[in-house]
């Protein structure tokens, strides 16, 4: 119990320590972040009182609480992996509709310029060209 | 924008083109010469070679997109194109030179009875053959379309199709990118909100280019992907797109 006890603290510290850093670096959406400590938290809290496990386990009817625990994950990392093929599709979906507005975009400014609406190619006129470097 | 005012429709052909320098300018060439009021949309779908130079140079207005989005995606922005420019009419053509261009008037003219219409290539005209399972799928789709449509339709993979307004106006909202999505699924769509589909025969050309897929193997598979996508086309939600970006936003 000793071994699951520190294994479990220093694995759960870790993560939450990293979670902070990536949120401070701007890394890590809070939207996302706050899925993953609670997960370290729960993994602080079991690591802690191993108690809660057997408690759990012994009132879902799992003989090995460890199974419960490994059930837990296992269908956590699942979800996990669903939501971000979920969210890859939205975002698939979101880059396919600016690529085309972007290439229709495009092909509207060429129209436009080849018709001598507008001045072509070359910076447009700035009072301080220092301006664009000022961002 | 009443009929009276417009005697002859504005047509515009959208061919999706990615990497097809050798016959995109041979086939925009064909249809200009054969459809003189047409206008010509070539959407190059991040070619690598000089696809939008080539149908630049035979005439055809060129919209690039950034990199390949597939049918689905090249098609969408066509029919966005058309939405924006007030066309009466925007008909879908291969930039392989399959599709014979004197076969597009009468695509249109079909408009009049249909709101989408379909250059089939097994309805009498030329000697389109499949075999085996890819024979199969194609079977599979037809009739489970044609019990949608309540019109018999023989041939729905057929990227040979013409679209009045109202399919334009639901095709810029909605076309999948999806495998089969640019054919079968964009069907089902259009039908599920309400547009009628008819088919004309049409007889199809031998490829300039390419091959279709016609080993066994290969063929099982296309059967398997046509059921997968047809069975996902009838049961999904409706508008079936991620994100909807509606035309009335822009």
């Amino acid at each position: 119990m000793r071994a699951n006890y520190v294994l479990g603290l220093i694995g759960s510290l870790i993560t939450l320590t990293l979670l902070f850093e990536l949120m401070r670096r701007r890394r890590l959406r809070e939207k996302y972040a706050v899925f993953w400590v609670v997960v370290a938290l729960v993994t602080l809290v079991i690591a802690v009182f191993p108690a809660t496990l057997t408690t759990a386990a012994a009132l879902v009817g799992v003989k090995v609480p460890a199974n419960l625990l490994f059930f837990g994950a296992s269908m956590l990392l699942l979800g996990v992996s669903i939501h971000q093929s979920y969210e890859l599709g939205r975002l698939e979906e979101r880059t396919r509709t600016l690529a085309e507005e972007v290439g229709l975009l495009r092909l509207e400014i060429e129209t436009i310029r080849a018709s001598g609406h507008v001045s072509a190619p070359g910076p447009p006129t700035r009072k301080n060209p220092r301006d664009s470097s000022a961002m | 924008m009443s009929e009276a005012r417009r005697p002859y429709p504005r047509v515009l052909a959208v061919v999706p083109a990615f990497n097809e320098e050798e016959s995109v300018g041979r086939t925009v060439e064909e249809l200009t010469s054969v459809n003189p009021e047409v206008d010509v949309l070539v959407v190059d779908d991040g070619s690598g070679d000089h696809t939008a130079r080539v149908a630049r140079r035979a005439g055809a207005i060129v919209c690039q997109l950034p990199y390949n989005l597939g049918v689905g995606g090249a098609m969408r922005a066509g029919y966005r194109y058309a939405l924006r420019h007030d066309y009466d009419v925007a008909v879908q053509v291969d930039a392989d030179g399959q599709h014979d261009p004197t076969y597009l008037k009468a695509l249109v003219d079909e408009l009049a009875v249909a709101d989408i219409v379909v250059g089939a290539r097994f309805a009498g005209e030329g000697d389109y053959r499949a075999r085996g399972p890819r024979r199969w799928a194609m079977r599979l789709l037809a009739v489970t379309l044609t019990r949608l449509a309540h019109h018999k339709l023989t041939d729905v993979t057929s990227g040979f199709r013409a679209a009045n307004r109202r399919a334009i106006g639901i095709f810029a909202d909605h076309y999948p990118a999806e495998y089969l999505g640019d054919t079968v699924e964009s069907l089902v769509i259009a039908i599920r909100s309400g547009c009628t589909v008819r088919q004309v025969p049409v007889s199809m050309r031998i490829r300039a280019g390419g091959r279709a897929s016609h080993t066994p193997g290969r063929a099982a598979v296309y059967l398997l992907r046509a059921v997968v996508a047809l069975g996902l086309a009838l049961v999904r939600r409706w508008p079936s797109t991620m994100e909807n970006l509606s035309e009335e936003d822009l």
